[in-house]
């Protein structure tokens, strides 16, 4: 048998250690692969989005949207602030046609655009735009400036006026940032429906993957006709609406 | 032309001890200000979601551009070759650096997280008009400080017109970028405007020459320099012409806009029915700080007096933070048109509502005062002022 000597024995527990690395990630990848897990890589072969219909949605609905948000987000219990200082990450919204006089009652909330004008005017890469369509606030990296919310044409985010305190473990909120609707993504992420879609039991709203074919959002929004606000701006919203 | 000799001031004085003192508590309540906001919160401010920027953005806005323009009289001197402003040129820089520091001090006093400026300055989204405009501040700094370099250093005289150059070129562009800080937000009717960039490029001539001639007349009285005619009265003539210009951009502005059947709701809103914005917009920046200035510069009864080219400078100024107070703050309290041929009944909608408070006007004002005490203090420090401006010495076809 041959001596080894230590340089080559480096060399050859090396290799073996790097082979067994690299092949026993792969399969910890694949194993993972068929149950969502939060450490999974965000890829851009998914589009979350939701849609809301308000023929079907009452105002009953839209109430429940706005309280499950709340409840799971833990926004709106600010103290001091007053009227349109206070957050508002979901709002009911009532609008008339000035032809017909047709009133539509529906939720509205950041639409997660595919073209996000907050992600292209915030200064420090804080307001980004995940691979699968959701659109964060990196609260950490936020300084606070505002200029999103000028961009912003849902009016969809909210500034933290005061201190906060008992908030969610999973949502960190800080005074002097920005924040937004997150499509309850820590949900999301494990599989889960975000929690205003869930306050539903109606299929007035749909949460799901626009891009999967058998995905029951796709499907729908094949067959009714849907629309996008401000849909002029060419901004392609994750969030799409009908009857209205 | 006779050798200009440029002299440091004594600042000895009662008076400009006084002048320090009085600037000093106006930057202590605007510190003290900052306090007040940041440990509380915005909710203590007028501010709010509808009205993300406030008064504080008023001045920071106006204060920087202002800087920018009041560098012409340095670039109209070594770009454009006009001799008689060369005496002024220390003087111009020094000033829009000053006036630099004191907005951009608003500005990040202002942010909800001034602390974590550090992030500003080392992360960049290049797609985003404001990283862009934190590249040109910082440029703005540099270039205008070798700018002066080469004016006070006599071995690097013979670079000033190349560097004078560069700085105009850059000055050129720092505007663009702020008036597109607004230009570019496609949601909001009151902005998005391309004629935004060269309008705020425009009020920049203005403002800043409006400073300009405010400092330079104060600080030759105050200093018992002689400060002839020929000087003056081109000043003046050059800010009419500033001002004059200022109010066609805003005339082809809004016209611009009328034309277009999407903003007529917010044209009303500012020209008919805003209330306040309305009052600000008329009284405010079209006849204080535009008509009133003009008939001041030309008509023949009070042309030529400093008193009056005093109080039109000061008019101006006054018209512009009009001026940026209605775009500004009145074209965000006009709502956005989320649902175009609807009524939205509840939810969102209305005027947003505005109360400046005292902290933010405080504060605003902090960053004026912090710009006269840089300017007062290097005059001290460094010889920025020619020791005279009279006629025969500034004016080189001065005839006595």
């Amino acid at each position: 048998m041959k001596e080894l000597n230590r340089r080559e024995f480096i060399k050859n527990t090396t290799v073996a250690t790097a082979s067994v690395a690299t092949v026993a990630s792969g399969i910890s990848l694949t194993t993972f692969a068929a149950d969502p897990k939060e450490s999974d890589p965000v890829t851009n072969e998914k589009r979350w989005g939701m849609l809301i219909d308000a023929n079907k949605l009452s105002e009953v609905d839209i109430d429940d949207m706005v309280n499950a948000c709340q409840e799971e987000q833990g926004w709106g219990g600010e103290v001091h602030s007053t009227g349109d200082q206070k957050s508002g990450w979901i709002k009911k919204v009532k609008v008339r046609d000035t032809a017909t006089q047709r009133v539509s009652n529906l939720a509205l909330m950041c639409q997660h655009c595919e073209e996000p004008p907050c992600v292209d005017v915030c200064p420090t890469n804080a307001s980004m735009k995940r691979e699968d369509g959701i659109v964060l606030v990196d609260k950490h990296r936020c300084i606070g400036c505002r200029y999103c919310m000028m961009a912003c044409p849902y009016d969809a985010r909210s500034f933290v006026h005061e201190d906060l305190t008992d908030q969610k473990e999973h949502m960190p909120r800080g005074k002097g940032t920005v924040e937004s609707c997150t499509m309850c993504v820590h949900k999301v992420d494990k599989g889960e429906q975000p929690a205003c879609a869930q306050a539903v039991s109606s299929d007035a709203v749909i949460f799901g993957d626009l891009l999967d074919p058998t995905s029951n959002i796709h499907q729908t929004l094949k067959n009714v006709q849907s629309t996008q606000i401000r849909a002029d701006l060419n901004l392609n919203t994750g969030v799409r609406y009908s009857g209205i | 032309m006779s050798i200009i000799r440029y002299e440091q001031t004594q600042g000895k004085s009662l008076g400009f001890y006084a002048l320090i003192a009085g600037l000093g508590a106006f930057v202590l309540a605007a510190l003290g200000s900052v306090y007040f906001m940041e440990h509380n919160g915005h909710y203590v401010t007028g501010m709010s979601n509808r009205i993300v920027w406030g008064l504080p953005h008023v001045f920071a806005l106006f204060l920087i551009v202002a800087a920018s323009g009041a560098l012409n009289i340095a670039s109209i001197a070594s770009v454009f070759n006009k001799k008689i402003y060369k005496p002024l040129s220390r003087l111009s820089g020094l000033v829009a650096l000053a006036l630099l520091a004191g907005g951009l001090m608003v500005l990040v006093l202002d942010l909800g997280r001034p602390d974590r400026l550090i992030i500003a300055m080392t992360e960049y989204n290049f797609e985003s008009i404001f990283a862009w405009n934190i590249i040109l501040y910082n440029g703005f700094f540099l270039i205008v400080g070798i700018y002066l370099w080469m004016m006070f250093e006599r071995r690097m005289n013979k670079y000033s017109r190349k560097v004078g150059i560069a700085a105009f070129t850059w000055r050129l562009i720092l505007t663009t970028g702020t008036g597109s800080i607004f230009g570019f937000l496609v949601a909001r009717q009151a902005y998005d405007a391309v004629i935004m960039a060269p309008m705020f490029v425009v009020m920049s001539f203005a403002f800043g020459l409006a400073f300009f001639v405010l400092v330079l007349m104060a600080s030759y009285k105050w200093t018992e320099r002689a400060l002839g005619d020929a000087i003056v009265n081109r000043l003046s003539n050059l800010l009419g012409v500033f001002v004059a210009s200022v109010l066609y951009f805003v005339a082809v502005y809004h016209l611009g806009n009328l034309y277009l059947a999407e903003n007529s709701g917010v044209e009303n809103f500012i020209l008919m029915d805003g209330g306040i914005y309305t009052q600000l917009f008329w009284y405010g920046q079209i006849i204080l700080g535009g008509l009133l200035p003009l008939a001041l510069l030309y008509s023949p009864a009070t042309k030529g007096n400093r008193s009056m080219l005093g109080l039109a400078s000061v008019l101006v100024i006054l018209g512009g933070i009009a001026q940026l107070y209605v775009i500004i703050i009145g074209g965000q309290a006009y709502p956005m048109e989320l649902f175009p041929g609807k009524e939205i009944l509840v939810g969102y909608g209305g005027i947003a509502a505005y109360t400046p408070t005292l902290p933010e006007l405080m504060l605003g004002l902090g960053g004026m005062a912090v710009a006269l005490i840089v300017i007062t203090y290097l005059i001290k420090f460094l010889p920025f002022l020619p020791e005279s401006l009279a006629d025969d010495v500034a004016d080189p076809h001065h005839k006595s």
